[in-house]
């Protein structure tokens, strides 16, 4: 998925909450790549942007080519998450949503 | 059986955690049931705020040092040691000083922050900060002698201690070199991890039109990664790269290693139940202040509101009592826009900072504050 094509789907939805046709069948798509990530932030009960914080820091931390998969309930890392990792040119390569949490999987490039 | 609570620290939490509770224990530990030992690896008792006023000459690292047998009620055993290892399981602490270990049935960590500029290349080298008393002496000397150039202040580390002095320390360098008359020929820049000037939303969107007046140049999404101190450059993450004449920065921030030593979280912050500041991985076991990750900022307000949580909690606990008390994200903050006017906010869990009007007579509350903040390390206020 590429990462330009996220971050437009995510602003629609939270700004204009809109959902182009497929969005649903994407997003699932988006997490059936098995992906298996290098280190895991759970960031779940952290305030904005507590979230987004602790992945720029477990990015720091691991080698170009690794995923980190950031766990967050703020809605807010939907959007703050992909506007920074598109700034900072890395890989958005699966969003999953969730009613309780929601799954992010960003690749250091 | 004597029961042993330890505190680890003896900054602002650790410090008004001893005092809540010699007041609030005063009969058992008379009687001998209950003994509150406070352990610190050194002395004093250190007021950081301090710090931020020594650069600009306006005060002294010594003027935010007290000793803290002074501070602290004669019923606290302080222990002046360093504790080196932490077994949740035994309940007991390995200390640098002593070899047999020392047992606790309640423990609370009250470590603090650490600051680690090695995690950026060149950053020890090539940037100062004032958030230490060596840090804030070496930009003083500095900046007394900046007339002209390129300051950049750069918050790389987050979580930070104080999450308004990077903010307030631009404001003030801005109206001191004003005042002074060098305002043009110094060009200020303040950068920030993510989309905006500050952490919390509210207090960003305050801040953001007072630097745009003020001509304080802002880069955002802006995470430090490498300084050349030779060519005086800070390339961020994010592929930018800034010229410096002067650097200070917000250096990474760890708390100590003991902690992930004894599982009780990463980096050196205690995870906690953000309410009860219950340890989550260790029985008996709490944190407070910037040793616990509660999401809430690394200030002095919040492990001062904390300590007395925690200290209504192991009372209720001594007494065999189901311990209710619960900290509700309460912080409260001045934050300098100048060299004599200052903004407050205040905010908790549920409700959002709203910064008031900045004046003359909050900037004199602020240093009113640091004065009187001995009676806050004392228990009295």
């Amino acid at each position: 998925m590429n990462r330009s094509v996220v971050l437009v789907l995510r602003i629609l939805e939270t700004t204009y909450n809109i959902k182009p046709l497929g969005y649903e069948r994407l997003t699932v798509l988006m997490t059936q790549q098995n992906i298996e990530p290098t280190k895991t932030v759970d960031a779940r009960g952290a305030a904005c942007p507590g979230p987004l914080m602790d992945l720029i820091g477990a990015i720091r931390d691991v080698d170009p080519g690794d995923v980190v998969l950031l766990l967050s309930d703020s809605d807010r890392s939907l959007t703050d998450v992909p506007e920074w990792v598109e700034e900072a040119g890395n890989e958005l390569r699966a969003v999953e949503e969730g009613d309780d949490h929601h799954e992010i999987y960003v690749e250091k490039v | 059986m004597t029961e042993e609570i330890v505190i680890i620290g003896g900054g602002t939490g650790g410090s008004v955690l001893a005092n809540d509770l010699a007041e609030r224990l005063d009969e058992e530990i008379d009687a001998g049931d209950v003994q509150v030992t406070l352990i610190n690896d050194g002395p004093d008792h250190v007021y950081k705020p301090v710090w931020l006023y020594v650069p600009f000459g306006k005060r002294e690292p010594e003027d935010g040092r007290r000793p803290l047998r002074e501070l602290v009620d004669n019923r606290i055993r302080i222990r002046e040691d360093r504790v080196t290892e932490i077994d949740t399981d035994a309940q007991q602490l390995s200390t640098a000083e002593r070899v047999s270990p020392t047992h606790y049935d309640h423990l609370v960590v009250a470590t603090g922050s650490t600051l680690a500029p090695d995690e950026v290349p060149g950053l020890a080298e090539g940037g100062h900060d004032y958030y230490s008393e060596d840090g804030a002496l070496a930009l003083r000397d500095e900046l007394l002698e900046f007339t002209e150039g390129h300051l950049v202040l750069s918050v790389i580390g987050s979580p930070h201690m104080c999450p308004a002095a990077p903010l307030e320390f631009v404001f003030m360098a801005d109206d001191w070199f004003r005042k002074r008359g060098l305002r043009e020929e110094i060009e200020i820049t303040y950068t920030y991890p993510i989309n905006r000037v500050h952490g919390n939303p509210h207090i960003a969107d305050w801040a953001q039109p007072l630097m745009d007046e003020r001509d304080i140049n802002t880069e955002t999404f802006f995470n430090g990664e490498e300084v050349d101190p030779e060519a005086g450059t800070l390339t961020s993450m994010e592929g930018s790269e800034l010229d410096y004449d002067l650097l200070v920065s917000i250096p990474p921030h760890r708390g100590v290693e003991l902690i992930e030593e004894a599982g009780l979280g990463d980096r050196g912050w205690v995870e906690v139940n953000k309410h009860t500041l219950e340890a989550e991985h260790a029985e008996n076991v709490y944190a407070l202040g910037d040793a616990a990750a509660t999401g809430v900022p690394k200030a002095g307000s919040v492990a001062h509101y904390q300590a007395a949580t925690v200290g209504q909690r192991l009372a209720s606990e001594v007494r065999g009592q189901v311990p209710t008390a619960a900290y509700d994200g309460k912080t409260i903050c001045f934050i300098e826009t100048g060299m004599d006017s200052a903004s407050f906010v205040e905010f908790d869990y549920q409700n959002p900072p709203s910064p008031v009007t900045p004046s003359e007579k909050i900037h004199w509350s602020k240093l009113a504050y640091n004065e009187s903040y001995w009676l806050t390390a004392r228990g009295l206020i």
